[in-house]
């Protein structure tokens, strides 16, 4: 059954009751670029977030290759000690075939695994379990995404000196796609939602309308105050982006250029990084994988993202969030060609994104995480297939992440019904990005996190 | 303030896809009761046959598709293989081209909303099912019985083939029992989320086993071998229970009552939880042990809740693209026999008409093409669909679609009347003063006011 972000929206109540962001006035790119500038993302770094709907079977994706019980579940879906990639000091784990962008990162000690991550009583169905992670808060009928809440205490803390504080507030957050992934929305803002595609606002006399027609009126009631706060943003967010993106193939040969488009003034604009000549946007400083980084052909739907996503980091665009996702992990039957293709889009769109950004000033930065609602059951189902299971890995990768193994490997033989146990609850993760990446008091977002001890990958 | 007119506007809008000015103008002469009559009624049913009479453009029939033999279709040679995804593709772009004309020409536009409920609420896609015949099927399915009793629709859209083989009814065998349809028909098609346990999904799950297409590839049979006759025990009632008795079952458990009326509620007026729907009384009422679907729609828009429900939900793109054409008296026009798929279409200021093509690429940004739900779990709403990036989709088409439009109802009225009349012209009661500051600025340009009004705040929410 496919299954993506938009499934989860309904059923999360992601819908009404989402008020108006306070959103006025319109900032150019260059007060932008300059508050980036002046306040180089303080207290903390980028956090770029990647989920896998669908429920990724994490079990064939960081393989305990020495298990003889890992063999004995999963039959001929399972891969040998020749097939997989073996991490070196990794614990007797492997990586999935495919996965050999990430096992060079490994071995750069900047890829880690947080192993057995869940959330207590397991569910099974791809709605409530995607719910529980994108709103972190189990037990409870909360529809605000995690990051969601991260962005309303933001908009609450007073402004940090940044001449265009609303304009920032649109830009603080960015969900890649026509449609915006619950995660990032909160109880009064939202992040912005951004196409892989061309993306300018309206131009010429009915664009001028438009911005005046989005100003705020008494008269609006909550949901028509969030069409009119949508559509300012749309120019803030597209007047920002647009350059940036429309020029992302190309960035290269030009990067002052893109900076200018938005400016308006190009004989002033400094170039921010030196010109280099690789396609794929690497720099010197991180050569080691230059050669290798692989093609937006081989990187797919999640590599296009990706793309957009890095375009912005290395134009210096003030966004501290970036959601993006890929789909159709639901491995019920023929499971083996179907997650290797996924992986393998998965390795080669994270190792681009990595290489694109690794080498860049604003790119030292970006940390990226990577999980999904649910690993599959242990045991292989007779379609050559995994069922619906629950804990799994989350991968956390970036220039400041601490590689290795964390949290306990789930044992293949004591189960929980047939399903693993979970070792480390996901918000242990979380609560490490927030504090690490955003400099956010985890407490505020997660609330009580007595129980979410912190992980030392960052 | 609601006026009488208002109302029955409110009523066209969210029972159907707006009114035009004189149509809405006999109807408020009538009073709502009987406005909620003509759409629902069976005035309604008359019409539309009347219209089918009258030369409504008949469904596609399709060539049927090469078989492709061997696991999970992968089979066939290269060429057939090619042949048979380039004709799953022309003959879906066909079928969705046919219904958005169905939905912008109808007389019985409550009967095409309703079907496109009921495509959002047993959410099937063409990317997974392939066959055009079969999504078509079903979406007869949804116009014929959508009206009727719940168990008969659900047990219908249960034996189709386009629900069986989206939820891998070939998959679910006695000795490996798959818990796919038995899951969504529990948590998304009539329960709702804790009105069941994970026993009963998979006690279900068995009384699924054996469920099939059949041979033609247009019905349903029971492939005997295949089936568990054990005895199962499905919400605290055992015996050997088949899928039909699973489906009687669910449907008339209480809890379902509850969840349908509060889905058409939060479709139809405001986004509510099942036991938060404040017109629960009288729809349950209306529902009654006949699960009459058509009695608590009707009752719903009844109920003062129903009416108090402006400015609470945003129009999914489907709704809001049919409804700006309706309004602006555009028809769709169907691809030239021979053009190539991606000819760029161009829009002709004041021919009346918009290229299939434009609309359909306008739905793929906005993110909601018929016949393609993302899931199972259908299309989100509200929130979901103001974005940033639907914003900049929307106001393409708006301009696209004014520029299309007769528009002499504006051009005949002085400058300063041409607020007052695209008002007039799309239903609403009139704008804000913010809105009205915005169309100053269009200095009484026809094509940028109705531009303004389409993409207003107000017009998005009404």
């Amino acid at each position: 059954m496919p299954f993506d972000r938009r499934r989860f929206l309904i059923a999360s109540g992601v819908t009404g009751g989402l008020a108006a962001a306070a959103t006025a006035g319109v900032v150019s790119y260059r007060e932008l670029h300059g508050g980036a500038a002046e306040e180089p993302l303080a207290g903390g770094g980028v956090l770029v977030v990647v989920t896998l709907y669908g429920g990724n079977d994490g079990l064939n994706m960081v393989i305990p290759v020495d298990d003889p019980a890992y063999r004995a579940a999963r039959g001929e879906l399972a891969y040998s000690a020749d097939q997989a990639l073996r991490l070196a000091d990794g614990d007797g784990s492997a990586l999935h075939p495919a996965m050999t962008g990430l096992r060079t990162l490994w071995d750069d000690h900047r890829l880690a695994i947080v192993r057995g991550v869940g959330y207590p009583k397991p569910d099974h169905s791809h709605f409530r379990s995607m719910a529980i992670w994108q709103t972190a808060s189990p037990g409870t009928a909360s529809t605000t995404g995690w990051l969601g809440r991260w962005l309303d205490a933001q908009a609450k803390a007073p402004s940090q000196g940044l001449a265009g504080a609303a304009g920032a507030a649109a830009l603080r957050a960015i969900s890649v796609g026509p449609t915006l992934a619950p995660l990032v929305v909160g109880a009064t803002t939202a992040a912005a939602a951004v196409p892989t595609g061309p993306f300018a606002a309206p131009g010429g006399a009915l664009g001028q309308e438009l911005r005046h027609l989005y100003l705020p009126d008494p008269a609006d009631g909550p949901l028509a105050a969030r069409v009119a706060s949508s559509g300012t943003d749309l120019f803030t967010v597209a007047g920002t982006l647009g350059p940036v993106l429309a020029s992302r193939s190309d960035q290269d040969q030009a990067p002052a250029g893109q900076l200018d488009a938005g400016g308006g003034d190009a004989s002033a604009a400094p170039a921010t990084r030196p010109v280099t000549p690789s396609p794929a946007g690497l720099s010197p400083a991180r050569s080691a994988p230059a050669a290798a980084a692989p093609t937006a052909a081989k990187a797919g739907e999640l590599g296009e993202q990706l793309d957009v996503v890095a375009a912005c980091i290395r134009a210096g665009v003030p966004t501290r969030v970036y959601s993006v996702n890929l789909g159709g992990f639901d491995t019920h039957t023929q499971e083996k060609a179907t997650q290797a293709r996924l992986l393998g889009e998965l390795d080669a769109a994270l190792t681009r994104f990595q290489a694109a950004v690794g080498g860049d000033p604003h790119g030292a930065a970006v940390t990226t995480m990577v999980y999904s609602e649910f690993g599959r059951r242990v045991a292989a189902n007779a379609n050559t297939g995994t069922d619906h299971g629950t804990a799994g890995p989350v991968l956390v990768l970036g220039s400041h992440v601490q590689g290795g193994c964390y949290g306990d490997a789930p044992s293949l033989t004591r189960l929980d019904d047939g399903d693993l146990k979970v070792t480390t609850d996901f918000r242990s993760v979380y609560a490490t990005v927030l504090e690490r990446v955003l400099g956010t008091d985890a407490g505020v977002v997660l609330g009580s996190q007595d129980a979410f001890p912190r992980l030392a990958f960052l | 303030m609601a006026t009488a007119r208002s109302d029955v506007a409110f009523l066209y809008r969210r029972a159907g896809f707006g009114a035009r000015p004189a149509e809405l103008d006999a109807a408020v002469a009538g009073g709502y009761e009987s406005a909620v009559d003509a759409l629902v009624g069976a005035e309604a049913s008359a019409a539309a046959s009347a219209g089918a009479a009258a030369g409504v453009e008949p469904p596609p029939s399709f060539d049927p598709l090469p078989r492709l033999t061997g696991a999970g279709g992968a089979g066939g040679d290269a060429e057939t293989r090619a042949t048979y995804a380039r004709m799953a593709r022309e003959q879906a772009t066909q079928l969705t081209g046919w219904w958005l004309r169905r939905m912008v020409d109808t007389n019985d536009p409550f009967t095409e909303k309703l079907t496109f409920f009921w495509h959002g609420h047993f959410a099937t896609s063409v990317t997974k099912v392939r066959d055009s015949s079969m999504m078509l099927a079903q979406n007869q399915i949804f116009r014929r019985c959508g009206v009727g009793p719940f168990d008969a629709l659900t047990l219908a859209v249960a034996h189709d083939p386009a629900m069986l083989v989206w939820l891998d009814a070939g998959q679910n065998r006695k000795e490996h029992p798959n818990e796919n349809f038995s899951r969504e028909l529990m948590e998304l098609f009539t329960l709702g989320i804790g009105n069941y346990t994970e026993t009963d999904v998979r006690e279900a799950a068995r009384a699924f086993t054996g469920w099939r297409v059949d041979q033609t590839r247009t019905g349903f049979q029971l492939a005997a071998r295949q089936h568990d006759d054990g005895s199962k025990t499905v919400l605290g009632k055992t015996g050997d229970l088949s899928g039909e008795d699973v489906v009687a079952l669910v449907t008339h458990r209480p809890a379902s009552a509850r969840w349908v009326c509060s889905r058409l509620f939060s479709r139809y007026a405001a986004p509510v939880a099942p036991d938060a729907n404040p017109a629960a009384g009288a729809m349950l009422a209306a529902y009654g042990s006949t699960l009459d679907v058509g009695a608590a729609v009707r009752a719903m828009l009844h109920t003062p809740a129903f009416l108090a429900a402006r400015g609470k939900l945003v129009a999914q793109p489907v709704e809001y693209v049919v409804t700006v054409l309706r309004a602006l008296g555009l028809r769709v026009t169907p691809p030239p026999a021979g053009a190539a798929a991606d000819a760029p279409a161009s829009i002709t200021a004041g021919s009346g008409t918009v290229a299939q093509r434009v609309v359909l690429s306008t739905l793929s940004g906005l993110g909601q093409v018929p016949f393609q739900p993302p899931s199972v779990g259908g299309w989100p709403a509200n929130g979901a669909w103001l974005t940033t990036a639907s914003t900049q989709v929307r106001a393409k088409f708006a301009s696209a679609a004014a520029t299309a439009a007769e528009l002499s109802v504006i051009t005949d009225e002085p400058p300063a009347g041409r607020p007052d009349a695209v008002a007039h012209l799309l239903s609403l009661d009139g704008w804000t003063a913010r809105t009205r500051a915005a169309m100053a600025g269009a200095g009484g340009n026809p094509v940028r006011l109705v531009a303004l009004g389409l993409l207003s705040p107000e017009y998005l929410t009404a």
